[in-house]
């Protein structure tokens, strides 16, 4: 009877997936196959003639060896390393602060609130309002000069140094207090008893910290870096509107997708196609990493963590 | 055991940190506020705290520029952000319950291929997307920016973890039992059951795509259906000394402040949002 019933509505099934899947066919795996077809060829525009598409073999793929490809990906990790650090660190430290009951922490949904906040604000307009306020008449460097720290304006997106800190700026207080909220619930879903036990044992807060709530968290902790890895690697509005896509100074701004942006915008379809399928395999390996992290299967992340978990029951009892 | 007085040092500590760094996320907002509502040349006279008397002139200076059509530019994004929201919603909750009520030979292939690309960015096949679209006749139109949200690999993976934790199935028998159509028990039973994912995942999506700028940038080249990351994307590029910088603060203003008044009224579900379905602990 069963096996009847699981025969005659497993039509509905199909039916109810079909739409993601013919939109996914469509819009993602046709110009997947078709952006990998053309990385093999030689397809641009030069001025208003097309050349090609003639077929090329792997010639793309070892021109842009050769092109500055590895500079904006060196460019693309700086810039990606100056926000994700800090992130990172403050993120871990008000996390635990957060759940921390000792520490009576007051107003925390307001806290909450504000440090979300930035998160949901169109990177772009983020990016512009960034330049108007740091730009050399802009009211930061207004601040700075009626309060003595400087004379003249400092010229915050002449150097690399400043145009990357901005970057970084902006992409830190853009994702801390999403990684603040993400790492939140993974610490509160450690068992409390693990936490009472060691404190029963004598442990203070910074051994607490390091020596069960890092290690407790590692599958989330993991997560969370190969998920801002992957974001790091789609960074794009910021610098583009920052810099208005040149990447000034002298293109040490320039991120990955910016350069492939440059490719499309002036109809460079094969190299366009080539620096896309690095960005896949990149990206499909990383991919790879987070579908091994989600699935409960994994014997790197969950069951690590039960193991330790386990270990910890041990210790206690 | 620590003592009580390092426990004080530390709350101390902890606040004042919490205190700067909501002060760093809200200063950058109150200059743009001051300096909306402040005119040109009281800008060019230098940063002041307080805020001036022109945000409805400035206000109104943004609203009827022809060259910069921020108005027409937020009834897109506004017509673009919901659309895609809803079909993004709808569709995904629809493959979520496909895979979680019904068994069928493909179930599992299907579930670990939509894992696989859950995290895949789109920014690898905007090329071919690019090219495709073209072809369709879909280039300059806003519906190459809506019609591929149906297939949202993250929202589904959100939809699944909410049925699993809140459909029991007997519930789907039992509308059988009655007579209700497999459909009609999805969209009368089903979703209901799912408002609340619905609610917190339409939110993501409608601000995911009010603020893309990637492939909108790309798709569109008419000004009248520009979106608005590609409008402030156009205002930087033109030459800004020239132009009267209470209206440039106003532009800002008005991308980004719908979202945050959204924002401030659901706070609570949406960052309660933030960790649902996110990862399985």
């Amino acid at each position: 009877m069963k096996r009847k019933k699981t025969v005659e509505y497993s039509k509905w099934g199909y039916i109810f997936i079909l739409p993601f899947f013919v939109s996914f066919f469509i819009f993602s795996l046709i110009p997947l196959v078709d952006t990998i077809r053309y990385s093999f060829y030689e397809y641009y525009r030069s001025g208003l003639k097309q050349i090609g598409p003639n077929f090329v073999g792997m010639e793309n793929y070892v021109s842009l060896l050769k092109s500055d490809m590895l500079k904006y990906a060196g460019n693309t990790m700086i810039l990606w390393i100056i926000g994700f650090i800090p992130q990172i660190v403050i993120a871990l430290l008000l996390a635990s602060w957060f759940v921390d009951v000792r520490l009576k922490i007051r107003g925390q949904q307001f806290f909450k609130v504000v440090i979300y906040l930035p998160n949901l604000i169109m990177a772009s307009a983020f990016a512009m309002l960034f330049f108007t306020l740091f730009s050399n008449n802009g009211p930061i460097n207004s601040i700075l000069m009626s309060i003595g720290l400087t004379k003249e304006p400092i010229d915050f997106m002449r150097t690399a140094f400043g145009t990357r800190s901005l970057v970084g700026v902006m992409n830190f207080l853009m994702w801390f207090g999403n990684s603040t909220i993400m790492l939140m619930a993974a610490i509160m879903g450690i068992s409390p008893d693990i936490f009472e036990a060691s404190e029963i044992d004598g442990c203070n807060s910074v051994q607490r910290f390091f020596l069960i709530t890092l290690p407790m968290i590692r599958p989330i902790l993991a997560y969370t870096l190969i998920t801002a890895i992957i974001g790091g690697l789609q960074m794009f509005d910021v610098p583009q509107i920052l810099t208005n896509g040149q990447g000034s100074p002298d293109r040490t701004s320039t991120t990955l997708i910016m350069f492939l942006n440059n490719h499309l915008k002036s109809k460079n379809y094969g190299m366009a196609g080539a620096l896309s399928v690095y960005l896949f395999i990149v990206s499909g390996i990383l991919c790879y990493i987070v579908y091994r992290i989600t699935n409960d299967d994994d014997d790197d992340g969950s069951k690590a963590a039960a193991r330790k978990q386990k270990k910890a029951e041990r210790r206690r009892g | 055991m620590e003592s009580n007085g390092y426990n004080k040092f530390r709350t101390i500590f902890a606040h004042v940190v919490l205190i700067l760094l909501s002060f760093m996320c809200l200063f950058f907002f109150y200059i743009l506020i001051v300096n909306a509502s402040r005119s040109h040349a009281e800008l060019q006279r230098g940063f002041s705290a307080l805020p001036g008397g022109n945000f409805l002139t400035n206000f109104k200076n943004v609203a009827n520029d022809g060259t910069f059509p921020m108005m027409r530019g937020i009834l897109n994004s506004l017509i673009v952000s919901s659309s895609s929201a809803a079909i993004c919603t709808y569709f995904s909750a629809l493959t979520a319950y496909g895979l979680y009520a019904y068994d069928f030979k493909l179930k599992k292939a299907a579930f670990t291929f939509i894992m696989a690309i859950l995290v895949m960015p789109t920014q690898v096949t905007a090329m071919g997307f690019l090219r495709l679209i073209t072809k369709m006749g879909m280039n300059d139109s806003l519906l190459p920016l809506i019609i591929p949200s149906i297939a949202s690999p993250a929202v589904f993976y959100f939809m699944f973890s909410y049925l699993q934790s809140s459909l029991p199935l007997s519930l789907v028998e039992a509308a059988r039992i009655d007579g209700s159509g497999e459909f009609r028990t999805f969209n009368q039973i089903v979703l209901p059951i799912m408002k609340p994912a619905i609610a917190v995942q339409a939110i993501f999506s409608f601000v995911g795509s009010w603020n893309n700028y990637f492939v909108p940038a790309l798709v569109i080249e008419s000004k009248e259906k520009m979106t608005v990351p590609i409008l402030i994307a156009l205002l930087r590029g033109a030459d800004y000394m020239n132009r009267d910088m209470g209206k440039i603060y106003m532009m800002i203003v008005v991308a980004i402040v719908p979202i945050i008044l959204v924002y401030l009224l659901l706070s609570k579900y949406i960052i309660a949002g933030v960790t649902l379905g996110g990862v399985k602990g």
